[in-house]
């Protein structure tokens, strides 16, 4: 009979499966390595994983937030706000028309634990607001997104703010006989303690219990309001971290910076398998699914094709990713 | 024999799905005209046997005749075509949108254009409700209908496919007395015209009234098929149960401790009032009543799940305050849910994570991370202990069978070494198998000093388990009443239904209560 084939061709399928966006990621470096030579340089490889930052950082975030069974709209906005005030915070003296002109320039690491403190407080309220109202965090985080950025051009009135504390460059900066970027650095940190949090501590637990199934969580003793608010708190915090290395690597602060990362950042969570119904996901996921779409841009980029082709592919490729990924859950009849 | 109009006939059907056997050799068929009760506890596979029928399930094995033709569905509208309808138990009607919609939901009418003939589809609908005695505007929205229409909406559905055959899931549970005269009388009038009927239930009244043969299922195997007026009550049953009851309820008389767990006059709002009740260290306390009476209610404030608006609650002699889940756990209280799927189990997580939940707080060290070591440990521990069967503690807990999901969340509750473990319909939906280890690990629960409350509404259940039996009707204990061998279910129901003259709840319990602990 074909039992025995069927058996394999099952085997082949749930390989492909499981393992099907890593697979993906390896054949895109290895065609790009054979016939784009450019790619496979040190420097370009360095190049795209200084591109991977800082939305790969977002999808850190966004990560939690998903596998709890939400979404979070607003950190490309976020982005911009706790930036702005960052950047206003640090303007130097020498600065022509600096945004608060009467107090400042403060201290440069008080700069920086505000632009935390604001994304997280961002995402506090989202958060709370979720909670406590139960609405959905669609709709919570579409408005935080409009007034985030509304706030981030009242504070600035629309202008780029620049001439910032010498201690961005340094955070922009490349380190080990000027090689390896800073902004590296920082996401492999974040990723390391994210991995951590989401697998090692009662959070990271709590947030699969509660994307999962939110009335059982509650009859397991979970928090599950604390829980929400702590999830949508983290992303507005490393929303705060993406525009410490945002600033870092443009040198100023923009209100209309970041404007569709929060896209992008889903984007690259989704492609990571992270389940849109909640409960399912991986860091690993976030990581590789932010690698698979810088590297597509890069390669794309590299092979010659046109800018506005690139948001076609990537966007194919996102739709395809969610198609696997419920074949993957869908429950066996 | 072959009947001349058989119009369904299912030969040995056999469904396996993984490391179940659904069914097993089932033979089964239906007449022109008939009516056909299909018969089985939870588990015996009788909806697992519609869905075959219905196209969403394929029998691994044997085969389906429709008028003499093997069939093969691949899908419900394969079987909708054919003429084979179901009414599911829960019904899902498109609330929002009316009558109409709903009947011709994805193949309304169109006119010479290519659009929704609006006209036809209502005046379709009137002709079709006539037929079956209901006069509502077919432009009435489905949300203003009560369950018993909306019922009926999806029997006229079924009529308007030109139905040779309607299954019927448990039509009646939601139903009011006089709309289930009004069902039967549909019935008779769709078997008069030559339509057969599939008819589960679990009411045997019912049973006698409407259906003219019935079929038996246990454990997915085939037990029977009999005339229904040539049958006796008690055959039914031990066609059902196969077994003798009390070889599945393994109560031992072991001694009861010390009073553990003691409530008095606890009210909820207006769901229930002055609940009075002492529960003793090895002993079961079932709750019985009717659907309603608030015994879920009861125990769910006990665990601190709803708010407590008056009254005490005391653990070995000292005052409680339980606010929230949280608050139970830490005294030692669990709670395995009615439900299930809606406030057990999360469904995507693995068996092993399934476990820690409610114990998590316990894994930190203190960095404040988890100890995943020890969790690997117990999980594993447990897993031997209540004999949960899964490939892997990384399976999702989904694809296990109800009966090993319940497992796994009594594995749960164990874990948190619980003193107090309130039970609420612990066999819902899970197999006999199951359902006798389930009844074996509570014994032995009971033995090792652990008091257990266990609502549930089966009362062989209720009879077979508990030592004493707290009776509930309308939000108030009517009786507190010792399970001595003499005890009958009527004996219950009277107490249950308050036919008995009981005397009125408040003080009934208090006077028993008293002498209880007098003992």
């Amino acid at each position: 009979m074909a039992t025995n084939m069927e058996g394999t061709r099952h085997q082949a399928a749930a390989i492909v499966k499981k393992y099907g966006i890593i697979l993906v990621l390896l054949l895109m470096v290895i065609g790009l390595s054979i016939f784009q030579p450019a790619f496979r340089s040190t420097a370009n490889i360095i190049n795209i994983l200084n591109h991977t930052a800082i939305f790969g950082i977002m999808a850190v975030g966004l990560t939690f937030v998903i596998i709890s069974g939400g979404i979070d709209l607003s950190v490309g906005s976020v982005l911009a706000f706790s930036g702005v005030i960052m950047g206003a915070m640090s303007q130097t003296a020498m600065a022509s028309t600096p945004i608060w002109e009467a107090i400042g320039p403060f201290p440069f690491i008080i700069a920086l634990a505000a632009c935390l403190a604001v994304g997280s407080s961002c995402g506090a309220v989202s958060g709370s607001l979720i909670a406590q109202t139960r609405i959905p965090p669609f709709i919570a985080t579409l408005g935080m997104m409009t007034v985030a950025r509304g706030l981030a051009l009242i504070v600035t009135g629309g202008r780029p703010v620049s001439q910032l504390d010498p201690g961005f460059s340094a955070i922009g900066s490349r380190i080990m006989n000027n090689t390896i970027p800073v902004p590296v650095i920082i996401y492999l940190v974040v990723i390391a303690l994210a991995w951590i949090l989401l697998n090692n501590t009662k959070f990271g637990k709590s947030v699969y219990a509660l994307g999962s199934n939110r009335a059982a969580a509650e009859i397991s003793g979970i928090n599950v309001k604390a829980t929400l608010i702590k999830v949508y708190m983290l992303a507005g915090f490393l929303a705060g971290l993406a525009a410490i290395v945002f600033s870092a690597r443009t040198l100023s602060a923009h209100p209309g910076a970041g404007t569709g990362y929060e896209l992008t950042a889903i984007a690259a969570t989704t492609i990571g398998g992270t389940s849109h119904s909640g409960g399912i996901g991986t860091m690993w996921g976030a990581v590789v699914g932010a690698l698979v779409l810088a590297v597509l841009r890069n390669g794309l980029t590299l092979i010659g094709i046109h800018a506005h082709w690139q948001g076609v592919i990537e966007g194919a490729i996102i739709v395809v990713a969610v198609v696997i990924d419920m074949r993957k859950n869908q429950v066996k009849k | 024999m072959a009947e001349a109009a058989c119009l369904l006939e299912a030969r040995n059907i056999t469904k396996l799905f993984p490391g179940v056997k659904a069914l097993d050799g089932v033979n089964f068929s239906v007449r022109a005209g008939e009516v056909h009760a299909l018969l089985g506890e939870n588990g015996a596979g009788k909806s697992t046997l519609a869905k075959c029928f219905i196209g969403i399930h394929q029998p691994t094995s044997g085969e389906i005749l429709l008028e003499g033709k093997a069939m093969e569905f691949v899908g419900t509208r394969a079987a909708l075509s054919a003429g084979i309808s179901m009414i599911h138990q829960e019904l899902s009607p498109v609330l929002s949108r009316p009558i109409m919609e709903n009947i011709w939901l994805g193949r309304e009418p169109l006119n010479k254009l290519g659009l929704v003939d609006h006209k036809k589809m209502y005046e379709d609908t009137q002709k079709l409700l006539a037929t079956i005695d209901m006069q509502d505007n077919p432009k009435t929205l489905m949300s203003e209908l009560t369950v018993a229409k909306i019922q009926m909406i999806e029997i006229a559905k079924a009529v308007s496919y030109d139905s040779k055959l309607i299954i019927m899931d448990e039509p009646t549970s939601s139903l009011m007395d006089r709309e289930v005269e009004q069902l039967f009388r549909i019935i008779r009038e769709l078997t008069a015209k030559g339509i057969g009927i599939i008819y589960v239930s679990h009411k045997m009244a019912e049973i006698f009234k409407i259906s003219d043969r019935f079929t038996v299922l246990r454990d997915g195997a085939y037990i029977g098929t009999r005339n229904t007026n040539e049958s006796k009550l008690e055959d039914i049953i031990n066609m059902m149960v196969g077994r003798d009851l009390k070889e599945m309820y393994s109560k031992s008389d072991h001694q009861k401790g010390e009073p553990l767990l003691e409530v008095s006059d606890l009210s909820s709002g207006k769901v229930f009032s002055g609940v009075s009740f002492t529960a003793r260290r090895g002993e079961i306390l079932g709750f019985a009543g009717l659907m309603g009476a608030g015994r879920t209610e009861v125990m769910e404030t006990i665990f601190g799940s709803r708010r407590k608006t008056q009254g005490k609650i005391r653990i070995n002699g000292e005052s409680v305050q339980i606010k929230h889940t949280r608050d139970a756990i830490k005294r030692g209280i669990a709670m395995l849910t009615e439900d299930r799927r809606r406030t057990g189990i999360f469904p995507v997580l693995s068996v092993k994570d399934n476990m820690i939940y409610a114990r998590l707080p316990h894994y930190l060290n203190k960095l404040g991370l988890l100890r995943l070591g020890q969790m690997d440990k117990d999980c594993a521990h447990y897993k031997e202990r209540v004999d949960v069967r899964t490939p892997s503690l990384r399976q999702q807990i989904q694809f296990l069978s109800g009966g090993n999901q319940q497992k796994v969340l009594v594995a749960k509750w164990l874990l948190i070494q619980p003193d107090i473990l309130i039970l609420d319909e612990p066999t819902r939906g899970i197999d006999v198998g199951a359902k006798a280890e389930i009844y074996k690990l509570m014994e032995n629960l009971a033995r090792e000093g652990k008091c257990i409350l266990m609502v549930s509404s089966e009362l062989p259940e209720i009879l077979g388990m508990s030592d004493r039996i707290v009776v509930m009707h309308e939000g108030r204990v009517t009786g507190i009443l010792e399970n001595t061998p003499d005890m009958s279910e009527e004996q219950i129901m009277a107490y249950a239904t308050k036919a008995a003259g009981a005397q009125p709840g408040k003080d009934t319990p208090n006077v028993k209560e008293s002498a209880d602990d007098g003992n």
